[in-house]
């Protein structure tokens, strides 16, 4: 039997590739104990980082991606930096659950995720841009060593290829 | 962590009045520091404890000179002493 089900196709986005150099931004990072203004670059300064585009705090693919990435053990191996349109507050209590090791940019009007070419306008959620799933693996100069965007809704990320990228930069 | 990082932090809590109330001093004085927010449960306030060696905020940490402090009224009067008009710095 055939299941009816819908995975919307997003559009060709506009992000930065293998080569490039990330955007810099700052705004609140989240740990387990505050948060305070940071900037990527203050953070991809102390090494290789796995920068991370979810969805807010609470959605399944929030859930299950950092499920995911605490399984494998990046934050191991590398920085790994996540960014959604969560407050801080919510941010805090998914530290709690989940994402160990892991900090969180806060970006509720999803400025950052139009500087990376990865919004997503929510239907039903007026007003509700939120940043699609996407990993970018960044050097210590913010150069993009590999990139991934969701190009459908939902959609996970390769994660097999992430770790191949974070084994060859550690 | 560059050369241009602030000398003063600053742990504070959102709409806390006693913070704000050393936030203006800040300002009044100059005087640039960074802002670490943390949670409104005092129980959760296991950093300003290890700096400080009590959970309440404001509790502010100055490089400058050395000082880590609590209590509004205390930082008030230290940074204003130490960097006001004829302060020591």
């Amino acid at each position: 039997m055939e299941l009816d089900f819908e995975v919307i196709s997003l559009p060709a986005s506009d992000h930065p590739t293998e080569g490039e150099t990330a955007p810099d931004f700052t705004r609140p990072l989240v740990n387990d104990e505050y948060w305070e203004d940071a900037s990527l670059s203050a953070v991809t300064d102390e090494g290789p980082t796995l920068l991370l585009f979810h969805p807010m705090d609470g959605a399944f693919p929030t859930t299950y991606i950092w499920n995911e990435i605490d399984d494998r053990g990046f934050a191991e191996d590398i920085q790994v930096v996540g960014v959604s349109v969560s407050s801080p507050y919510e941010h805090k209590s998914l530290l709690k659950e989940r994402a160990a090791e892991a900090r969180l940019f806060s970006d509720p009007a999803a400025d950052v995720a139009a500087e990376y070419g990865v919004e997503n306008p929510l239907d039903g959620m007026t007003g509700i841009t939120e940043h699609r799933p996407a990993a970018f693996l960044l050097d210590e100069s913010r150069t993009v060593r590999y990139a991934w965007v969701a190009d459908e809704w939902p959609a996970f990320p390769e994660y097999d290829e992430i770790e191949a990228a974070i084994d060859e930069r550690v | 962590m560059s050369e241009s990082d602030p000398q003063i932090t600053l742990y504070r809590l959102q709409a806390c009045p006693f913070c704000e109330r050393v936030v203006r001093v800040l300002d009044e004085l100059d005087l640039s520091y960074r802002s670490r927010f943390v949670e409104p449960m005092h129980a959760d306030r296991d950093v300003v404890k290890r700096i400080s060696g009590k959970r309440s905020v404001p509790a502010i940490v100055d490089e400058a000179t050395g000082v880590t402090m609590s209590e509004s009224a205390n930082i008030v009067e230290y940074l204003t002493k130490t960097y006001g008009d004829g302060g020591a710095a």
